[in-house]
């Protein structure tokens, strides 16, 4: 028995025998031949018998996943009998006087390198199908079966060192129970497949492939990221025991996915989601999510050379809004500098990066890039339900500069008879202490407070949860911070406005009761924890969370609410 | 020689699902049929060539068809355009 560490892609428990999915490198010796002619037959007789392959292959894929998931194959085909292709693979045969394996090589490698060259990400994905291709013929040349995702007849986990775009394509979850990576985390596009087609997933664990055998069992564990291989049999009956139970909760979740989140007395509150791409969308739904809670837009500027063009930017909003179809989308302004560095932002080191020179104060300050961004939101607005929510706001005079600067674009837009909404609610992250203190104050000048708990924590405890040495000090539950948001959400209500909160403590099932009794209106989290949590808003009685909020308010330390929670809260279902 | 001149319009570029159809199309001719984007000129009957131009939403590609059933091609072309949806033609 051996069990591997790693991250946990797609929540479940599979057991079944391991195949491992290896695609084989390219190293093809180069051998000079004598006969060209035998060597193009060869090759000839390779397509023919992929060709014949990929017809079957289109047709029982039509069959078992339907007509989109066989086009990928019927792309295959078409290169497959591609002049570029072929001639190009011949020509090398007789001129080089080379085999034809090590020319098909070449080829495939040169024609690879052509679309990762391309500038548009879509087409740079078509080298995968290049590179199937290439395979495909290949392993008839060499005569080894290529193992096929779509012609599988037996239940399997799949152990690979990655899952390509078309790899995850044919995952046919009637033999597919899971899946294992070596690379990978968890919004790399083949943890996000699995997630969507409800597969057990482990990813990332670096060497798995390396420790596993073809026909080996193999218990995935989806729920914490372990991999167990040749069990015991009481292990086997430990994790069957367990897959039933995470079953059985599964299907009491889906039951709420499209139902409203309210408490058991009927008081309802919107669970929204975090995001970081318009590729989280699709995650954000099937939880159920009603609203976008936050959208970071960071990570549009992230890891690249130059700073995403106005155009860029409307793309990615328009498509988030699209996407969710009219429900709200809460999009935080850029919030870099301090820690998020940008290659082609020169801003000097900082002493203290947390208190420096980050976020809406870096936009005041360099305003080109704020106003672009504020430009193609403006202009993303008539597609879907937005909301603009600028993040450490500090000061009022901060606000009133942000909201001068929005109107001047806005106006700018209209009156060049550009469309846009005229229902864009404003709002503000309440997470830095001073805006929380003069919460009142800030109420009359916006629509909407979005409470940032991680910032608010590490500010008003002073203490860096980063840092080992004093991360005890990150105490969601301490009575002053419990304060802190019951005073914002007072503030904000005697305004008319509404109080989400947007950092770890809004999923955090020990918050939730209170948070629910402090009159938190909207809570935004993880996709991921919204069922667990509309399932436990559920079974609370709003009116005893008020009493219990109150109580907690009174309490002295965060060790006495947190035993308080758990006097009174059942968190978990049994 | 005959020609069509098309501006990409769908926002994943020139992408395999209508340059499948494209090339598929210009194999049903005898005509010698081109794709050209800026100062790249590619065989419209290879996928590999088409998608090697990489043409983006925004991007103006001009068709040029030469041979005994140019015209015939170009109408094809033309319609099989409309089909896919990935572009609009400059009339």
């Amino acid at each position: 028995m051996n069990s591997i560490r790693g991250i946990s892609a797609s929540a479940g428990i599979a057991i079944a025998k391991a195949l491992r999915l290896v695609h084989g490198d390219w190293n093809i010796e180069k051998r000079t031949i004598q006969d060209e002619e035998s060597e193009i037959d060869k090759f000839e007789s390779a397509l023919e018998k992929s060709r014949s392959e990929l017809h079957r292959l289109i047709e029982q894929t039509r069959e078992r996943l339907g007509d989109e998931k066989a086009e990928i194959f019927e792309a295959h085909l078409l290169v497959l009998d591609d002049p570029a292709f072929i001639d190009q693979v011949k020509e090398k045969i007789t001129s080089e006087r080379v085999n034809a394996e090590f020319a098909l090589q070449e080829t495939t490698i040169h024609l690879v390198e052509m679309f990762e060259n391309l500038k548009s990400p879509y087409l740079r994905e078509r080298a995968a199908d290049m590179r199937d291709v290439g395979k495909r013929v290949l392993s008839h040349l060499l005569q080894q079966k290529m193992v096929d995702l779509a012609d599988l007849s037996e239940e399997v986990v799949l152990i690979a060192d990655d899952l390509s775009p078309s790899d995850t394509a044919l995952l046919d979850k009637t033999y597919v129970k899971g899946f294992v990576t070596n690379k990978g985390g968890r919004t790399t596009h083949s943890a996000i497949m699995a997630r969507s087609l409800e597969i057990p997933a482990v990813v990332g664990t670096k060497n798995a492939l390396e420790q596993v055998n073809d026909g080996d069992l193999v218990i995935v564990d989806g729920i914490d990221g372990e991999v167990i291989v040749n069990p015991e049999s009481s292990l086997v009956e430990h994790y069957q025991a367990k897959r039933i139970r995470y079953e059985k909760q599964k299907e009491e979740w889906n039951k709420l996915r499209d139902l409203p989140t309210a408490t058991l007395d009927g008081h309802q509150v919107e669970l929204a989601a975090n995001i970081g791409s318009p590729n989280d969308v699709a995650d954000v739904l099937a939880n159920g999510s009603e609203a976008v809670g936050l959208y970071r837009t960071e990570f549009l500027f992230m890891g690249r050379g130059t700073w995403p063009s106005e155009d860029e930017q409307f793309e990615a909003y328009k498509s988030v809004l699209e996407r969710m179809n009219g429900k709200p989308v809460v999009v935080r302004t850029l919030d870099i500098g301090g820690d998020k560095e940008l290659s082609y932002l020169d801003v000097p080191k900082e002493a203290n990066p947390f208190l420096g020179f980050r976020a809406i104060r870096l936009c005041l300050e360099k305003q080109d890039l704020f106003r672009t961004q504020l430009r193609a939101l403006l202009r993303a607005s008539v597609y879907g339900n937005l909301r603009i929510m600028f993040p450490m706001i500090a000061t009022l005079e901060e606000l009133m500069s942000v909201k001068a600067i929005y109107r001047e674009e806005k106006r700018k837009l209209v009156s060049k008879g550009v469309a846009v909404s005229d229902n864009i609610q404003l709002g503000i992250m309440i997470e830095i202490p001073s805006a929380a203190i003069l919460a009142d104050a800030f109420a009359k000048e916006v629509d909407f407070f979005s409470i940032g708990t991680n910032d608010l924590i590490q500010y008003t405890m002073a203490a860096d949860r980063m840092n080992e040495k004093v991360s005890y000090l990150y105490q969601p539950l301490n009575p002053a911070i419990l304060r802190l948001i019951k005073h914002v959400i007072e503030a904000a209500h005697r305004e008319g406005r509404w109080v989400g909160m947007c950092g770890e403590m809004a999923g955090d099932p020990r918050a939730i009761p209170l948070l629910l009794g402090m009159g938190l209106d909207e809570f935004s989290m993880s996709a991921t924890s919204i069922l667990p949590s509309r399932s436990l808003i559920g079974r609370l009685l709003h009116h005893d969370m008020r009493k219990l909020a109150a109580q907690a308010l009174e309490m002295r330390s965060a060790e006495e609410v947190a035993h308080l929670v758990r006097q009174n809260v059942i968190l978990q279902e049994d | 020689m005959m020609e069509l001149t098309v501006k990409i319009t769908n926002a994943e570029g020139l992408h395999a699902r209508p340059a499948r159809l494209l090339v598929s199309t210009a194999n049903q001719f005898r005509s010698d049929i081109f794709a050209q984007l800026n100062d790249q000129k590619v065989t419209l009957k290879s996928i590999l060539g088409v998608l090697s131009l990489g043409a983006e939403q925004g991007d103006v590609i001009t068709f040029i068809a030469n041979g005994e059933d140019e015209a015939q091609a170009i109408s094809a072309l033309q319609e099989a355009i409309a089909k896919s949806g990935v572009g609009v033609v400059y009339e």
